[in-house]
């Protein structure tokens, strides 16, 4: 019955749903904007004198090298909402009656997924036109631009599967506020803010090999037209290594069975 | 499909389930014929949800087999579902979509054409008396709304056969009735309910066949009828001013068990005007003053009393070993 077109009419049915959510809350979007937009304030007005000098190059400069670790920074906050919004959706009990619909299952996360990337992508538009307020003048071209939105869309698809996994994984609503947090937290541990240079070099090391320095480093160049070298392939490639371990984590944990927890 | 299911909306036999080292069902068998109201009786834990998550195919059985609407659960599970309706007794409404919507999620997701989806969804609405609150978030809904819209919403997929997991629990007597009168339309359509509940009352009042489950084993099966009458019969309870006259009574009285501390003789009968009246000329005839009679007639309270060694489930809260309750005159 779940034939592939039942799946994307199912789906576009729960993208459509979870963007009635987006609009009926709009508290959530901004606390995904929140911290971002927090950090772009806090690194521009009050640290960025003193980093941008570090760096060589003034406070115009440093927005420049800032706003691309802060649009990541956008993605990577929003996923504590999706892990959350999944996890209430599971508490609820609206999921048991999806799972005793004659629907294709995987539609209820592909829904929160596609309405994620959706909310991520606005979210970005915010930050990005801030940023232009605040002095960011990026230099990219047409292609660069496309290039960004795309790599948008891809970080956010990848760390959305991850918090759909993390909030099915979380049994109450507050474990799932949680257990994403390390994942908003990596940008910070990345090249979001100084290069992995200037770090210590326990740090350095870290910084160097975790996704998020290649996908930061990836969205700069991509924004200011300078030169990535390998950086875009590898931060692809972390991209469609977290997406799948998200997804195949998600697909199992759903698959799980109903919540026994209330099973009498 | 096969010859012998032909008629059935559900036939389960063997059913197994345990939660770790809980045993939750313990080989429970089931046929409903389609068309009828089935009620599952029985306390808080007795097993009565998990029957009717096996059932829609929400979770798998350990062991047994289950065939509802001809199709096998673990086989055909979306054949199932698509003959199946579940509304539980957690309102599975979405908080942030408004009436109207909430109802036109389930019309898109049953591939309802959008027109046709919209005209039952008003249709519904009207008919559950939401239309006020159609354009209003379901969070801002009372207990007894959310309930409707939550089986609105199952009814949007023109169910066959409709599972009810207490559907009444919490609701105030109003809304229970309202409830129950939906519920008696369905059937009259076509539908085949299938009911769980811990209110005695309800199956007494709905059901054509009511199976009592207690820890998870049924204990009995049959109409509300069948089961009264597997319960020592209706009895006449008498009660004197003082003891002589329940001593002088108790001796007149065939099969009369007298409690002395509470003055009353208990007299076993049917309680029709006419054995009463032969009941009192006796007493008449002998000069012996009542002071007091009542006709007991059993109810499922102690149906389910005698067949559970405890007292009737929805008489008090959850895990409640109260006092026992006689039952009273109805």
């Amino acid at each position: 019955m779940s034939t592939s077109s039942y799946a994307i009419h199912d789906s576009a049915t729960m993208l459509r749903r979870q963007l009635l959510h987006i609009v009926r809350y709009p508290g959530m979007t901004f606390g995904v904007l929140l911290i971002p937009v927090f950090m772009l304030l806090i690194f521009r007005y009050v640290f960025g004198a003193t980093l941008g000098a570090g760096l060589g190059g003034g406070t115009g400069g440093y927005i420049n090298y800032l706003t691309p670790g802060i649009i990541v920074l956008a993605v990577t906050s929003s996923s504590v909402s999706t892990a959350v919004s999944v996890n209430t959706d599971m508490t609820e009990g609206i999921i048991n009656r999806f799972r005793t619909m004659p629907i294709a299952r995987v539609s209820v996360l592909t829904g929160h997924v596609l309405g994620s990337v959706i909310q991520t992508l606005a979210a970005s538009v915010v930050i990005t036109a801030l940023a232009v307020a605040f002095g960011f003048r990026p230099g990219a071209s047409v292609a660069g631009w496309l290039g960004a939105i795309a790599l948008v869309v891809l970080v956010s698809f990848a760390c959305t599967w991850v918090s759909v996994a993390l909030g099915l994984l979380a049994r109450n609503t507050e474990s799932a506020s949680n257990y994403p947090l390390p994942l908003a937290l990596l940008p910070f541990l990345g090249s979001a803010f100084i290069p992995a240079q200037a770090m210590a070099p326990g740090l350095r090391w870290f910084s160097e090999y975790q996704p998020f320095t290649s996908i930061i480093d990836t969205m700069r160049s991509l924004l200011l037209g300078t030169p990535a070298g390998s950086k875009p392939l590898i931060a692809c490639a972390w991209c469609a290594g977290l997406a799948a371990a998200g997804y195949l984590c998600a697909r199992v944990l759903f698959n799980r069975g109903a919540t026994t927890a209330r099973s009498r | 499909m096969t010859q012998q299911n032909q008629g059935l909306a559900v036939a389960a036999s063997g059913l197994r389930k345990s939660f770790g080292d809980k045993v939750v069902l313990d080989g429970v068998a089931l046929t409903i014929a389609e068309g009828t109201i089935f009620a599952l009786l029985g306390p808080n834990g007795a097993g009565k949800t998990t029957t009717v998550q096996i059932l829609s195919t929400l979770i798998p059985a350990d062991a047994g087999e289950a065939r509802v609407a001809g199709h096998d659960v673990r086989a055909e599970p979306d054949l199932v579902r698509a003959a199946i309706g579940v509304t539980g007794q957690f309102a599975a409404v979405d908080n942030l979509l408004t009436g109207t919507e909430n109802l036109m999620l389930m019309a898109d997701l049953s591939h309802l054409d959008r027109r046709e989806g919209r005209r039952r969804a008003a249709e519904l609405l009207e008919e559950f008396e939401l239309t006020d609150a159609a354009g209003k978030p379901a969070m801002t809904f009372s207990g007894g709304m959310r309930r409707r819209l939550d089986l609105a919403m199952t009814l949007m997929l023109r169910p066959r056969i409709l599972f009810l997991d207490e559907p009444t629990a919490g609701l105030d007597p109003r809304s229970r009735r309202r409830m129950w009168q939906i519920v008696r339309d369905l059937v009259a359509a076509g539908t085949t309910v299938f009911l769980t509940t811990q209110y005695l009352e309800e199956a007494d009042e709905l059901a054509d066949r009511i199976a009592v489950l207690d820890n998870g084993r049924l204990v009995a099966e049959g109409t509300a009828d069948e089961l009264k009458r597997l319960v020592p019969g209706g009895h006449v309870r008498l009660r004197f001013a003082g003891p002589d006259e329940l001593a002088a009574a108790a001796g007149v009285l065939a099969g009369a068990s007298p409690d002395a501390e509470a003055l009353t003789l208990r007299v076993p009968g049917d309680g029709s005007a006419k054995s009463l009246r032969a009941l009192l000329d006796q007493l008449e005839a002998r000069s012996i003053e009542t002071a007091t009679l009542t006709v007991h007639t059993p109810d499922l309270d102690d149906v389910f009393l005698a067949l559970t060694g405890h007292s009737g489930p929805g008489a008090e809260g959850p895990g409640n070993e109260g006092p026992v309750n006689e039952g009273e005159p109805r």
